[in-house]
């Protein structure tokens, strides 16, 4: 059992990582790895988030989703767009600087596809609560991780004078790839589990 | 009032290059890097969203005056997320084989920031008939670009195209470009391309004017 949560774990941290090989959360992937702090922050609010939507889903998948299976799509992006809502007020709250240093970025999770792909995932592989909770985590962690080595190697690279044709998306976009291509050297660890 | 002049044609062909969701606004990104490994799979993902977004977009400017400016975002969200569900089994009932590669990514459409995007900038603000060309004319340029990366990448990486091989047997495919890292490279590559092109169009048309 704790063999199958590490499994779960590693491989949505590492080896299957949401954004660098399923492609996943690409828009904020972009969007906030410009400063290395922001990055960090949006990291963390998006896990919390899919932690959140982990749990419902399960509660969701459960109790409601046997009876009704067509409404799957429509509840799941109902209840992330409340538990995003509701962190926005949180964060708002707590910290009126992050909020807006955060700024369009904060409701844009909800169409975060990280978040819906989390609970697709998890419906497809019929995860439980806890494996459901563990996949979360990793999936949130890895997403954070992809998230703060961009931001680093963006800020990197502010620096640097590339061709003119390079600049902007492109050179971001091949930075991807190689930070891609740096993380399947993952493969194989825990054979791959998940 | 004098009509103006009819803009359908324009906004049926901005979409498809010269505002191109893909190459030019890069929107939309998820399902064009994740799909793009095969050119079948990145034909049915873009036939899929043009469907999604022209009956989304069809139905949020009929329904433009009657839904509150306050809940208008998640009104949206749940207009798409229903014609998507439709999409998805309807894909499942017909062609299984291809619903099962692309597994989530079909369900994902409703995330898509392309979809959204078109319901808030344009089809709220429009009447249907320009809806409808818009919404065409994104889908048709999504579906191209998804088109064009797909098919380069299958070449590349499977030495195919549309499942039917290319070069014969001695072909060593380039395998890594039907794995992830090959969606990100490829795409900044092409991005690249037309930053290239756009330049020299620039400087032609500056060189020309002086």
């Amino acid at each position: 059992m704790i063999r199958d949560l590490g499994g779960i774990l590693i491989g949505s941290l590492l080896v299957n990582n949401f954004v660098l090989s399923y492609f996943l959360g690409l828009c904020p992937f972009f969007g906030v790895s410009g400063k290395l702090q922001t990055a960090f922050r949006l990291g963390m609010a998006t896990t919390f988030v899919m932690v959140i939507t982990a749990l419902c889903t399960w509660a969701l998948n459960t109790f409601v989703l046997v009876h009704a299976p067509y409404l799957r799509l429509i509840s799941f992006i109902l209840v992330i767009a409340s538990t995003v809502q509701f962190v926005e007020m949180v964060i708002k709250k707590l910290s009126p600087a992050l909020f807006r240093a955060l700024g369009i970025f904060l409701p844009l999770i909800t169409t975060n596809c990280a978040v819906l792909g989390l609970a697709l995932f998890q419906t497809s592989r019929e995860y439980g609560f806890l494996e459901g909770i563990t996949f979360a985590i990793g999936g949130g962690g890895g997403f954070t991780l992809a998230l703060v080595l961009m931001a680093g190697l963006r800020e990197e690279h502010e620096l640097a004078t590339p061709p003119s044709v390079m600049k902007g998306t492109a050179m971001t976009l091949i930075a991807a790839g190689l930070l891609s291509l740096a993380f399947m050297g993952f493969a194989g660890l825990f054979g791959s589990a998940a | 009032m004098t009509p103006a002049p009819d803009r359908t044609a324009e906004e049926l062909l901005k979409g498809i290059w010269r505002e191109n969701p893909i190459f030019v606004q890069v929107l939309g990104m998820c399902p064009s890097l994740a799909v793009t490994n095969s050119a079948v799979n990145a034909v049915v993902m873009g036939l899929a969203t043009l469907a999604v977004l022209v009956a989304s977009s069809t139905l949020v400017s009929l329904l433009r005056r009657f839904i509150p400016a306050q809940v208008r975002l998640s009104t949206y969200i749940v207009i798409i997320a229903t014609f998507v569900t439709v999409a998805d089994m309807t894909l499942q009932a017909t062609l299984p084989t291809v619903h099962k590669q692309l597994g989530a990514f079909i369900a994902l459409i409703v995330v898509n920031c392309l979809i959204l995007g078109r319901q808030e900038a344009f089809a709220s603000k429009h009447g249907v008939k320009l809806a409808i060309a818009d919404a065409i004319g994104m889908g048709t340029g999504f579906t191209l670009a998804l088109t064009i990366l797909g098919s380069l990448r299958e070449v590349l990486g499977n030495g195919s195209l549309f499942g039917f091989p290319l070069f014969g047997d001695h072909y060593e495919p380039w395998v890594v470009m039907i794995l992830p890292p090959g969606g990100f490279i490829m795409l900044g590559l092409i991005l690249m391309t037309f930053n290239w092109w756009k330049e020299r169009k620039q400087a032609a048309t500056a060189g020309g004017a002086a």
